[in-house]
């Protein structure tokens, strides 16, 4: 399914060096549900997803949600941090949370926001191999993709980024935020009521950011700022002015809707249903994983239309999106390495050696890997072997 | 050529308005310096004689010592007939500045080892104008004492010498054996002016509210206005800043008396003239915040123009950009839709449109000038309605403030106090056709603010 914006209207974006914040502006605030965070501090989050399975990250806050039944407002709360005494300076400070979205009270779910849609991307196919296929390592059968990590930025290291949300002024009704850096879209963020944004605009330094993002912001210039432009040739009156004003608010609307967000909006999304709160559902999304295509993560609270009430995403970098199509093709061929190989238009060998180079080599088993590496070898002789013929 | 020149000085005199060198909202006290001062190299390397013309218009006290240090410093490079008009302009100027900029100017000179004739003469008269040498020697005692070494002048006062450069076992002057006896006596203390009092309270470990309650009569009024502000004396773009230091349900409650304080500051600042009908277009956007040494500086001047406009027009329609009708409980917050915020204003009709803002505009970008330019390209080629820009902030990267449009004047300002006086520069400078008008006009000024000397 495609992820369904209406309600928010999308305004002129402010540009601060290379990063460029388009804000989303809601003309009805959706006063059901409500968002707070609570502040965690800087200690390591280590959450219990299952009983067998630990998720490790940093998590700097998390959010609340507030919501009623019947329609009426939800209640606001503002921030809350959680203290702790601060730990002697020889430990590494770790912080347990149970679950990723838990319930605390009545009407009210606690979420650790991004590390919920990271953690349905890292638990893809996380049970490893279904078919004990001969090409699987022990390691692979009994444990699976275990330990699966992945790497990313926090915020505040994104050259720019903290600047440009400084100085970032919030429009009056704006409930959300697209975040370009080098007009590459790296988050989106929306909130189901203007006060909530308010409070919750600064948490994006503290969001994670793919490597791509990372080295975009490092090595980008700064971007241009699209300017209106007026043609003064049918202006006589003020009327005509402001008509031609309008449109020309109308013009970036219509191009950024259709050209600098439809890599995320366009797309296709895999959405799996974590929790049910009132008429609300809070779920997390994965792409199709195509490569050479935008790749986004992340997690939504949609109301019983369908519409988006609060949207975070992660936009994957290319190896990870290769990751997650490798994974996903073996999955929808049993973890069969021949017959996906033939699905893909490459060879057993190819193919074993694509999944090393994504990280997954010790998945499978060592001679047969090695078996890959030489047949490749064979295949295409290195240069080194080549003498010219006296 | 002429008209770069032209242009450059505008730029200049804009700049020296506006700039304090301090942090600002979008650029750090760093890029501020950097900026402001490559921009008084420019102007100095290549426009002497204008550089030392802006000493007589209303520039503010950081950029008047900063041209009058590099105006000594490079003393080398100019003509005798410059040196003696630059002599001139700074010794008028440097009587209108605030001492403690002048002392702090000196220890600069001496830094820089600025020792030349012209100079030691400009501080030696300088000190010779003050109306009580000694009351200086105890307030600014460092730095008159290195001002003295540096120039090797004699003391204006015979036991200044031995105050400032030895001891002596009793003065016969007043406030110097108050400030020796201060050392000992707690009483004494209260009759020296408040920053050296602080001092020996300090050393006496006094207890701060009572020293603050007895040396109340001591302070200057701007220190007690620090203190305790007395808001029926206050000038308007002062009130104006205190006014927006309350907190909102302060201000609500005390609504009345400030609006009639505000009023009253806004009749005194408005002098004899008159406008017709006026539409101010008045930026109260998040950026307004200014920074923490500039706490809200560009609404408070929005504010005090608003009260001020408000006076002088006959028929005044007030828009906020935040689209806000009660400006008393104003705060920065919301984008910058300036473009149609002007739309709404020319809508009104009125003879006069004032936009008060720091000029980044971003709902969308750039719409403010273009609706401006087209405006007065299309439906107003006549000029039957004048626009003016008035902006408060300095940008780094422009070395002026930020302009909308080239066909709209934009003056920087620093106190809404100023604003008939830079609308009317505005409107010259409209209506310029060449630096030989500018020449004039400045060589103008710089006649009357000798002769005013």
């Amino acid at each position: 399914m495609k992820l369904d914006l209406t309600g928010l209207t999308t305004r002129p974006a402010q540009v601060w060096g290379g990063v460029r914040l388009v804000p989303l502006v809601r003309d009805e605030p959706v006063t059901s549900l409500r968002l707070h965070a609570q502040i965690y501090g800087q200690e390591v989050g280590v959450v219990d997803v299952d009983p067998r399975t630990y998720y490790t990250s940093y998590i700097p806050h998390g959010f609340v949600a507030t919501w009623t039944d019947d329609g009426t407002p939800a209640a606001a709360y503002g921030t809350e941090i959680m203290r702790t005494e601060a730990p002697p300076s020889h430990c590494m400070p770790l912080r347990f949370h149970r679950r990723m979205a838990k319930r605390t009270d009545k009407d009210r779910v606690r979420f650790l926001p991004m590390n919920l849609a990271i953690e349905g991307y890292l638990a893809l196919h996380f049970g490893g191999p279904q078919v004990v296929w001969e090409q699987w390592s022990q390691r692979a059968i009994s444990n699976g993709l275990s330990p699966r990590e992945e790497e990313a930025y926090v915020g505040s290291e994104i050259r720019g980024l903290a600047d440009a949300l400084r100085i970032f002024e919030i429009h009056p009704g704006q409930c959300g935020m697209l975040i370009y850096v080098a007009d590459a879209l790296a988050a989106a963020f929306v909130v189901p009521h203007p006060d909530d944004y308010r409070a919750l605009h600064a948490t994006a330094i503290e969001d994670l950011y793919g490597e791509l993002i990372y080295h975009y912001a490092t090595l980008s210039m700064p971007v241009q700022q699209f300017r209106a432009q007026l043609s003064g040739s049918h202006v006589r009156t003020l009327a005509d002015l402001r008509a031609a004003a309008r449109a020309q608010t109308v013009a970036w609307r219509e191009f950024h809707d259709s050209t600098m967000s439809a890599g995320l909006l366009a797309a296709h999304y895999d959405v799996r249903r974590v929790y049910k709160m009132g008429e609300f559902t809070l779920s997390r999304f994965l792409p199709t994983f195509q490569l050479k295509q935008e790749n986004h993560i992340g997690e939504l609270i949609t109301d019983h239309r369908g519409q988006t009430a609060y949207l975070k995403t992660f936009r994957l970098s290319d190896a990870q999106s290769r990751r997650g199509y490798l994974l996903t093709q073996l999955a929808n061929h049993d973890w069969h390495l021949p017959s996906t190989a033939a699905d893909l238009g490459v060879t057993e060998a190819q193919l074993g050696l694509r999944m090393e180079s994504a990280g997954f080599g010790s998945l499978l088993r060592e001679d047969i890997l090695a078996h890959y590496r030489s047949v490749s070898r064979e295949r295409s002789p290195s240069n080194m072997d080549r003498r010219p013929k006296s | 050529m002429d008209s770069t020149t032209a242009e450059d000085m505008l730029m200049f005199v804009n700049a020296a308005t506006t700039a304090t060198g301090q942090r600002e909202f979008h650029s750090s006290v760093g890029q501020q310096r950097l900026s402001l001062s490559f921009l008084h190299e420019y102007m100095l390397g290549n426009y002497r004689d204008l550089y030392r013309a802006a000493l007589a218009l209303d520039i503010n006290d950081h950029n008047a010592t900063i041209i009058v240090r590099r105006l000594l410093e490079t003393a080398a490079e100019a003509t005798p007939e410059q040196r003696r008009r630059e002599g001139q302009l700074i010794a008028r100027r440097l009587r209108l500045v605030a001492p403690q900029r002048v002392y702090d100017l000196f220890r600069q000179l001496r830094r820089a080892r600025v020792n030349n004739r012209r100079t030691r003469g400009i501080i030696r008269d300088w000190i010779a104008t003050r109306p009580d040498p000694a009351f200086d020697a105890v307030k600014y005692r460092g730095a008159l004492k290195e001002a003295l070494r540096h120039t090797h002048t004699v003391p204006p006062h015979d036991e200044l010498g031995p105050f400032l450069f030895g001891q002596q076992a009793h003065y016969r002057t007043p406030i110097l054996e108050t400030w020796r006896r201060a050392h000992y006596e707690q009483a004494a203390i209260y009759e020296l002016p408040y920053t050296v009092a602080e001092g020996f309270a300090a050393k006496h470990r006094i207890d701060r509210k009572l020293f603050l309650e007895r040396i109340a009569p001591r302070m200057t009024r701007l220190e007690r206005q620090r203190i305790q502000a007395d808001i029926t004396q206050m000038p308007l773009t002062r009130l104006a800043s205190y006014v927006l230091s309350l907190p909102i349900a302060e201000r609500r409650d005390r609504r009345a008396e400030l609006t009639s304080a505000l009023r009253a500051a806004a009749a005194r600042a408005r002098g004899q003239e008159k406008w017709g009908k006026v539409a101010a277009v008045l930026d109260d956007s998040y950026s307004t915040l200014g920074s923490i040494h500039k706490r809200r500086r560009p609404l408070a001047v929005a504010l005090a123009c608003h009260y001020l406009l408000e006076a002088l027009a006959d028929s005044y329609v007030p828009l906020w950009t935040s689209g806000r009708t009660d400006p008393l409980l104003a705060y920065p917050h919301g984008a910058t839709p300036l473009g149609d915020r002007i739309l709404d204003a020319l809508e009104s009709e009125p003879d006069r449109v004032l936009i008060v803002s720091d000029g980044w505009d971003n709902a969308p970008y750039g719409l403010a000038g273009e609706v401006l330019r087209v405006f007065r390209t299309n439906v107003d080629p006549e000029r039957k309605v004048s626009v003016v820009h008035l902006n408060p902030v300095y940008d780094v990267d422009d070395f002026d403030v930020k302009r909308l449009t080239p066909s709209v004047p934009t003056v920087g300002v620093r106190d809404a106090e100023d604003l008939p006086a830079l609308v009317e520069f505005a409107r010259f400078t409209e209506g310029l056709t060449g630096l030989g008008q500018l020449t004039a006009h400045l060589d103008d000024r710089a006649r009357r603010f000798l002769e005013d000397g």
